[in-house]
């Protein structure tokens, strides 16, 4: 089995907490020599899988904790993260997503959701795992040529 | 990880000065400040985002109801100066297309 190091992280479901995984995630991706915009990307998609966590699995109770785990390999990053919270119609929710359409009246536009989509379009994998609470596993190669040719396909287990 | 606000009043024009950055715990923030602008019939609303170093989808929520707003309210929404990383959101969403957005070379006054 290949060799990895591997960073847990758990967090209150709060949004005040995002910000803390971001410098965690910065920090780990900086150490393994991934490049300025890169870094930025992981950022975005960490936050945008916590931000999930946070506003739809709790429903603002503020109970329940995350937990984050970074798999640091050689030539890639493997985070997981994970709530214990409601599942989501995984369906409907990719039904929403994707970019806006030029000409979609202003009135039709959604002021959410976006986050799933943020992730599809600026990792390398994803897996969204929807049976008990939301596991999202995300993965980014340290350069561009380690992607396999279906390498941005995303894969949901129901 | 914090997000400040200032708005500076004109002759039917608002400019908002933010920065920091944007994600879930700090949008409401901006959202308080940046509606009530937008409902001001015929204003001119400009968010300076120059020092805005992060955002995410949480900010295209706000910025994407606060146009709405504008157009209930005969308003106008302009983005400003607009970091490289964060404009590279508003593109993958398609929604530079829909939102007016004047992006300065990082540095430079456009």
């Amino acid at each position: 089995m290949e060799r990895f190091d591997f960073v847990e992280l758990k967090i209150p479901a709060e949004a005040e907490y995002v910000g803390v995984v971001r410098l965690t995630m910065s920090g780990i991706a900086n150490r393994m020599g991934f490049s300025y915009e890169d870094i930025e990307d992981l950022k975005v998609a960490v936050s945008e899988a916590i931000t999930n966590a946070v506003t739809h699995a709790y429903d603002d109770t503020g109970q329940g904790e995350i937990t984050i785990g970074f798999g640091i390999y050689d030539d890639h990053l493997e985070i997981m993260i994970a709530d214990r919270g409601n599942s989501f119609n995984m369906q409907k929710v990719r039904d929403e997503i994707g970019p806006y359409e030029r000409d979609e009246p202003i009135e039709n536009l959604r002021e959410g959701g976006f986050g799933l989509f943020l992730i599809e379009a600026l990792m390398d994998e994803v897996q969204i795992n929807n049976n008990y609470g939301v596991i999202v596993l995300m993965k980014k190669y340290l350069s561009e040529k380690e992607v396999d040719f279906d390498g941005d396909q995303v894969s949901t287990t129901q | 990880m914090n997000l400040t606000v200032n708005v500076v009043e004109e002759n039917e024009k608002s400019v908002l000065n933010v920065s920091g950055e944007i994600d879930a715990y700090t949008a409401p923030k901006l959202k308080e400040s940046l509606l009530p602008l937008t409902k001001k019939e015929k204003n001119k609303v400009e968010v300076n985002l120059e020092n805005v170093t992060y955002m995410d989808s949480t900010g295209l929520g706000v910025f994407v109801s606060a146009l709405k707003s504008t157009k209930e309210n005969n308003s106008t929404l302009t983005l400003l100066n607009l970091q490289d990383r964060v404009l590279r959101i508003f593109k993958i969403t398609g929604l530079d297309e829909v939102i007016t957005i004047r992006a300065a070379i990082r540095g430079g006054n456009e």
